[in-house]
Formats: structure tokens, sequence, C-alpha cells
């Protein structure tokens, strides 16, 4: 039985023995009125496979990439100088702005880092409530990964269903806080309100269905030949550049480090939920989508121990008392007249103790940290937002140089970022 | 607070680090372990703690203390995964003094320290490609300084230069 060979149109190249690619035996190079001229691209800022404004500057070789340079800064909208304008109360409304898809997770760990720096705990069910919201937002961004990484690969079908499902968070997110998008819902001390029942059954029917939904999802990806070949071995990243790179979240797990930064430094109580860090084995693209995917099913069974919870803790506080920090109930508000005081003072002259604290929660795209400088009174002296999504994007020439173009778009669907995060 | 580890222990390791190289410790809200350096002695004792095991930096950012003298603090904080620590390092700075860069030590630095450069004017030595980040090429000013106002110092200037070479451009009997 005779071995196929593939004759390449182009000279019958093909695979050599260094494992490059070449279609170059003849015509010969110099025959080729383009050989050795290289190719300056640029790739966005309004390109659909770049997931917002990005711009890279490719310089081309033929096919294949010889230098990127991502430029960012087009979605700039200076928000750690707002912060210093707004002061500390008012700028959570443009913590939604920043990783758009997630915004429940950016405003707990805002509110998380003031709460650092005052000192302040939150009851138990807020944090149940914040915990529930954080893992929800988790899937959905991790949905937006999936689907908008499988269309721009080729898989369609997958992009339907995967919107469908988040349309399902996106209305379980309303009837919780009132906005489908950018909530706003969560405070210094816990959250705005509380949740009814109604709302619990809505979020248990979801978790009960979308591990079928994964499954499926799975089905027509896991096995896919085009979905394997085009992640598998693309943009493999070791350990050590990960650290190095300063790269976090499910792209370090990828390549087998297990940190997580809800087992490694808990917060919001997750020391008490049961759930397992996915970690990947060789690090490229592929192991970053099996991660993520199993993070969606971890995200879902800590959800569902967060209901549990809810369950046992009805009608308990959700929001600390302590009126230097935290807003008053809106009933009292409308009622009380100290009351209506504390809300004016909270929101126009928040003023927390003098110092500075860091906040890390682990994000859908790593470890997304919030540094407050305070100096006692009410502006603010520095917010510093740690996005992952910045080195995310950093990490784009080391993976992407030397390999061609087409990579590109697997490689920037895998690293995952949102440039409202990366330019701030 | 419960799994990461004891602020003493982190504090030990980088004593031992740091042997030869005059550091303080300074008291954090949030309870990071947090030393004062001289500038003079940033890059001796960043190599240090990369040695000492802190594998990765997770940011690089200066808080502008205007009125104060020096106005600038530089802070470098970093995380060691296998000891499950953290560190914040922190100089003072004043306006128009160069800083080491750290991107030979942590390349993930890179952008971190661009944006420094950007937005607070401070420039890092040694930094290959040290440009701005997120303002865009041509931008005379650093927004996050304490003198910059927050509505901006002509914001569409660079846009009002390029529409009008781009009117002269296409519309040559226009522009005159």
């Amino acid at each position: 039985m005779s071995t196929q060979t593939f004759e390449y149109v182009r000279g019958g190249g093909g695979p050599q023995a260094d494992g490059a690619w070449s279609g170059s035996s003849a015509p010969k190079d110099a025959d080729d009125p383009l050989h050795g001229e290289l190719m300056q691209l640029n790739m966005g800022p309004q390109h659909p496979a770049t997931h917002g404004v990005l711009r890279l500057e490719l310089e081309l070789d033929g096919e294949s990439m010889r230098k990127v340079a991502p430029e960012v800064g087009y979605l700039h909208r200076g928000k750690e100088k707002t912060c210093e304008s707004l002061g500390w109360a008012k700028f959570f409304p443009h913590t939604d702005r920043l990783d758009y898809v997630q915004p429940l997770l950016n405003n707990c760990a805002y509110a998380l880092a003031l709460e650092k720096l005052a000192g302040l705990s939150v009851p138990e069910r807020g944090q149940v409530i914040r915990v529930l919201l954080m893992e929800l937002s988790r899937i959905a961004a991790h949905l937006i990964y999936l689907g908008t990484t499988a269309i721009d690969l080729g898989a369609v079908s997958i992009f339907f269903s995967t919107f469908k499902e988040r349309e399902n968070i996106y209305t379980i997110l309303d009837a919780y806080t009132g906005h489908r998008m950018n909530n706003t819902y969560v405070r210094i001390g816990g959250v705005f309100a509380d949740v009814d029942e109604g709302v619990e059954s809505l979020v248990r029917a979801f978790l009960a269905r979308l591990p079928a939904e994964i499954d499926g999802w799975e089905k027509m990806l896991t096995g896919n030949r085009i979905w394997y070949d085009r992640n598998r071995n693309v943009g493999i990243l070791t350990r050590e550049q990960a650290l190095a790179w300063s790269l976090t979240g499910p792209n370090l797990r990828g390549t087998g480090v297990a940190h997580d930064l809800r087992k490694a430094e808990p917060y919001s109580g997750y020391e008490q939920y049961d759930f397992e860090v996915a970690v990947g084995t060789v690090g490229d693209c592929y192991d970053r989508y099996l991660v993520r995917v199993e993070e969606m099913r971890q995200s879902a069974r800590i959800a569902s121990q967060a209901l549990d919870r809810l369950a046992r803790s009805r009608g308990a506080e959700f929001l600390a008392e302590d009126r230097r920090y935290v807003l008053p109930p809106k009933d009292k508000v409308h009622t009380s007249m100290e009351e209506l005081i504390f809300q004016f003072k909270i929101v126009t002259d928040l003023r927390l103790p003098a110092g500075e604290a860091y906040h890390a929660v682990e994000s859908s795209k790593g470890e997304l940290g919030f540094y407050v400088v305070s100096d006692g009174t009410s502006a603010p002296v520095r917010c510093h937002i740690r996005a992952p999504g910045l080195m995310n994007v950093q990490a784009i020439p080391l993976l992407a140089e030397g390999r061609l173009l087409s990579d590109m778009v697997a490689l920037i669907g895998s690293l995952d970022f949102v440039m409202g995060e990366v330019d701030r | 607070m419960a799994g990461t580890s004891q602020p003493s222990a982190t504090i030990a390791r980088v004593d031992v680090a740091l042997q030869g190289i005059e550091h303080a410790w300074q008291a954090a809200r949030d309870e990071m372990p947090t030393l004062a350096l001289r500038v003079e002695l940033l890059e001796r004792a960043l190599a240090a703690l990369k040695g000492a095991g802190f594998e990765s930096a997770t940011l690089v950012t200066a808080v502008d203390r205007l009125p104060r003298a020096p106005r600038f603090e530089l802070v470098h904080q970093l995380h060691s995964l296998e000891h499950n620590q953290r560190v914040r390092v922190r100089c003072a700075l004043a306006e128009g003094e160069a800083v080491p860069t750290c991107t030979h030590l942590w390349p993930g630095a890179a952008f971190m320290e661009r944006e420094c450069f950007d937005l607070f004017g401070i420039v890092f030595a040694g930094h290959a490609g040290l440009k701005r980040l997120l303002m865009p090429e041509g931008y005379e000013h650093h927004p996050l300084r304490k003198d910059f106002p927050h509505h901006g110092i002509e914001p569409d200037r660079l846009y009002r230069e390029w529409d009008r070479k781009r009117r002269a451009d296409w519309h040559p009997e226009e522009a005159r």
C-alpha cells in the first residue's frame, strides 16, 4: 500500500525536516517578484477578529509574521483619572465599563479593595450574593470567549448557542440587578438589594441546564478536526514564560500552574466552596480552551452551592452597617432625615482612612486588582487598575512571531482580552 | 487572611534576600509587606527579590504626591506563586529622575513601565522601546499627574493638526 504524499502547487515544498514550512523549491525564490519583500500590514483597529479596537502592526514575509507590535489606547477614557476626580463612591459605574462582559466581577474587585482600605467586613449573605453573581459573570464572559473564538475560526453555529445561554444569564442578572449589562449592583459593604425566591428558581433552572449545553458545545469542538488543528500546538506558553510575562488566570493555568486566587488568596468566603482548579498540560490555545470550558462547569458548581447558602440565610443582613462608608437602605433614606444626610454624605464625600490597599480577584481574564491610595480626604490619591487583559495583549508578539498570519486569529481569541479593560 | 502566608514569613525571607541593601519596612492598611528603598538601590534590590523567588511582577505604577517633595512614589508589586507571597517595593522619586528598568528581570513589566512613562512622565533607563502606551504619539502631557486638569489640555489638538494637513493634501485650493 503506497502512502500518499501531498504535492504543493508552489514547488512541492511542505513541512521540512526542521519543522518549518516551505513552498520554495521551484520556482526559485529569486524568480519570485515578491521575494524578500516584507509587507507592513495593519490588523485593526476595526478588524472583527481583534475583539475591539486593538491594532496590530504586522511585518509579513509572505504569510508568516516576522514582527508583531500591538498598539493599544484607542479606547482609553482615563478611568483612573476619572476616579480621582469623582471620588470613591461615584466610580462604581465606571468599573462596569472596564471589562464590560463581566461588570459584576469588576464591581466586586473594586468594592473589595475599598473595604480592605476601610477595614470593613461584609455580612455573610452579602458575600454569598456576590459569589453567585461573580460566578454567573464568569460563565457569561467565558461564553463570549467561546462563541467569538469559534466564529473567528469558522465554527459559526457555536456562536448562536453560546449567545443564547449568555442571554439567559443576562435575563437572570436583569431580574437580580435591574440591568442586563453595566449592573453597578455591588456597594461598599455588600450589595444594593436582596433577591427574591423567584429569581433563585430562575438561576437553578439555568444551572440545571448548563452542563448539558456545555457537553453539546464540547461535542461540536473538542474532537472537531478543524478546531483541534487550528488550536493544538498554536501559541505554546511555558510555565516560566507565563510567569515572567505576568500572565494570570486561564492563560497561566493552561501551562499547568494550578494557581487560582479563589484558592490561593480566598476572598468573599471562597474557601467554603467546593470546586476544582482546571489546568492544562501543553499551554497552547487548545489547553486554554479546555481550561475555560472546565471553569464554566466549576463556576456552575460554585453558583449552585451559593444558592443553597442563600436559601439557608434568607432574610439575613446583606449590607454592612457602618454609616461612615456604607449607604443606608433606600426605604430608610425615604423616611428618615438622618439616613438621607448619610446617603448624601457618602455619595458626595466618602472619606476612606489614609493608606493604601491592593485587592485582586480571579476574573475571567486573570488577576484583576485594584490598588487604591487614600490620604483621608474625599479625593482619591490613586486608583490603579491592574488589568489582566493588558498583560494578555502584551503576550501576543511572544506567541505570534514566526507563525502564520492565520494563527493570529486563534491566538487573539485564546488569550482573551476586552479592550475596555486593556485601555481603561 | 486565610490561605495567604503570614506577612512575617515574607518579611523574614525578603530580609535574608536583601542583606547588604539598606531597606525599611512600612505599615500598609492591607498588611502587604511594603519595602521602602532609595532609588539608587532599586536595581540591586529587584534583582535580589527575583532571585528570592518573586517570579512575577504584578504591577509597576506610580503615585503623584504633589505638592509633597519628592513628588512621585514608584510602586513595584511582586508575586511569588511558589510561596504564595506578595511584596510591595516603594521608592520616592523626584521629577525628571530616571529609574532603572526591570524588564530584564520581568519582561511582562514592559507595558506597565510604558504606561507609567506615558501617564506620569517617569523615564525608565534601559527600557527597550519606551514610548507612550495609551495616549497618542506626539501628545505632550502626562495625564495622571496631579497638575493635569481632568478636562484635559487641548484634547483635540492632534486631531486638528491631522485634519488641517489632510485638507491641505486633498484640497490644496481650499487651504491657501
